[in-house]
């Protein structure tokens, strides 16, 4: 579903303060894998979701999604291919329009604009219907601006428009990271339940050690712009935070950036 | 009452105008200040075909298309060059008052004894300043239904997003330059015709029109939104419409009271300054006070 061989991303070229962000990133996520993507600050995650998506461009590889070669193409046109959920939960919607305005601009995802109306009746029947899953009563607010609910809710109605036309790759960046603990496990179950039911292809960074182990069928590790670690099946449903660490320290030699991922 | 229907007159004409600045201001999130030369190229546009004998409504057809191109050059420096949306505006309009002059051949062409576009309802018995706000109140409403029902379509909810959230927009497949551009030249047309409007309705054109023709734009869109403005877009593109009348109402009244026209354009300036830094006037007035013992 997902093929990266051989990328290269370097920031600043040619300057004092080039950096080499991904140093031969490959990975191949099959159809229905779920995989978490963990690694310290800097390790170059968000680069690699950044390249996938086409908000960089990689300096050297190739990146296919669903068998298309998406190297090149910049972002609004593999959008089709992709949903994505941001770390921001201001990212994700359009504050001005309302709730029904965002999920049906989002079905529309890759298609043509025309000048059909943006959101038809029996859509709104639908819309209400699909937001009940996400239980937060949203389904008797189809009209209100997106601007005028919670993070906590803008997060949840932004995965709901990344899954709602099931996307070949789903890419969440730290979705939960802005989010207070509570509401930050809520949508992840949430999430968890969504990618399930629809079998998605998932590509999900995260911070938190804890998460990236339970959620998933594989675990990848990044460090310095390498992935140091790919875990999967059996190995992956063992893993324990203790057992994660050896494994890092062995694989990149080098200590966790402990600070962040272990305090939660 | 003569200085009523005069500010009623005068407004609806500018409200077309008003709507074009909110749409890149509000809309897009660009002050674009192609608007000053495109006001102006309306009314030379306009202007010199009814000279040549053009029909006046043609003729105002025509300064539309003249305002859409405006917009596009505008759209194309920002987009494709990446020239600052701000920047790009400018350069427009600095080339348009050259092309204007063109345009012109001089700096003031008078059209007083042309037919125009108000002639019609004049021949039926209306006054000149009753003429004016059927057809202003005729084209506000045109413009306000369209625009309503352009920005409740797909393309229209793009333009709107592509303001507010651009990157999530692009995720969602949409071409935010092409978007921008559209913008663009929506707003730019809505002035032009602005623009062919008031020089008929003047009877001349003026190179030097469009001076300042973006702070009472602004002034226009920010009076209609604090006292008209609700949540719903068609009030929204309405509270414009009366934001526009109410501007030119309070500027009659400030020249009765006894101000110096030459003061206008200060007056005005001034008061956009001080509405535009109403948010943070407030807050430096009314700090938001945090109760610790009542927490406790």
């Amino acid at each position: 579903m997902l093929d990266i061989n051989g990328v290269y991303k370097v920031f600043l070229p040619g300057t004092v303060n080039e950096k080499i962000v991904l140093r031969n990133v490959c990975l191949k996520l099959d159809e229905g894998d779920f995989a978490t993507l963990i690694g310290s600050n800097g390790a170059g995650k968000s680069t690699l979701l950044n390249c996938i998506a086409g908000v960089h461009s990689p300096d050297k590889g190739i990146i296919k999604i669903n068998g298309v070669d998406v190297t090149k193409a910049i972002e609004y046109k593999r959008a089709y291919l992709l949903g994505r959920v941001f770390q921001d939960p201001m990212m994700g919607t359009v504050s001005n329009m309302s709730i029904g305005e965002n999920i049906a601009f989002a079905v529309r995802r890759g298609q043509k604009r025309t000048l059909k109306q943006c959101i038809t009746n029996t859509e709104r029947d639908k819309y209400r219907e699909l937001l009940k899953i996400l239980n937060l009563g949203l389904e008797d607010r189809l009209n209100t601006s997106a601007g005028l609910l919670s993070g906590g809710q803008r997060q949840a109605l932004t995965f709901l428009m990344a899954t709602v036309k099931k996307p070949k790759l789903l890419l969440l960046d730290e979705h939960t990271a802005a989010l207070d603990p509570a509401t930050a496990e809520k949508i992840l179950n949430l999430s968890h339940e969504i990618i399930k039911e629809n079998n998605l292809t998932t590509l999900m960074v995260t911070h938190n050690m804890r998460d990236a182990i339970k959620h998933g069928n594989r675990l990848i590790m990044m460090h310095e712009g390498r992935i140091v670690l790919d875990i999967k099946g059996q190995e992956k449903q063992r893993l324990t935070v203790d057992n994660l660490l050896k494994r890092f320290g062995k694989a990149s030699g080098a200590e966790f950036e402990s600070d962040r991922a272990l305090l939660y | 009452m003569q200085i009523i229907t005069g500010s009623i007159s005068l407004g609806l004409l500018w409200s077309i105008m008003t709507i074009g600045v909110y749409i890149t201001f509000r809309i897009l999130d660009i002050a674009d200040m192609t608007v000053e030369g495109t006001i102006a190229m309306g009314a030379a546009i306009a202007a010199q075909a009814i000279i040549n004998g053009m029909d006046p409504y043609a003729a105002t057809a025509l300064a539309m298309a003249g305002g859409m191109l405006a917009g596009l050059i505008t759209g194309l420096l920002h987009t494709k060059l990446k020239i600052p949306a701000l920047l790009s505006g400018i350069l427009t309009m600095i080339a348009l008052y050259s092309i204007n002059l063109k345009i012109l051949g001089k700096a003031n062409l008078s059209l007083l004894r042309a037919d125009n576009v108000f002639t019609v309802f004049e021949n039926l018995g209306l006054s000149a300043a009753n003429a004016t706000i059927v057809i202003g109140l005729i084209c506000a409403i045109i413009t306000v239904i369209i625009l309503y029902w352009f920005f409740k379509t797909e393309l229209g909810c793009s333009v709107r997003a592509c303001g507010k959230n651009p990157g999530m927009t692009r995720a969602q497949g949409v071409n935010t330059n092409n978007m921008i551009i559209l913008g663009l030249v929506i707003s730019n047309a809505l002035v032009a015709v602005s623009g062919a409007l008031i020089a008929q309705n003047q009877c001349f054109a003026d190179i030097q029109m469009g001076i300042g023709s973006i702070v009472i734009g602004l002034a226009s869109v920010i009076i209609g939104e604090v006292l008209y403005s609700r949540q719903h877009l068609m009030s929204k593109l309405i509270a414009l419409v009366l934001g526009a009348v109410t501007y030119r109402i309070i500027i009659a009244l400030v020249l009765k009271m006894g101000m110096s026209p030459n003061n206008l354009k200060l007056f005005t300036a001034v008061t956009v300054a001080i509405a535009l830094a109403l948010p943070v006037i407030k807050t430096k007035l009314h700090p938001v006070k945090i109760s610790i013992e009542e927490d406790v």
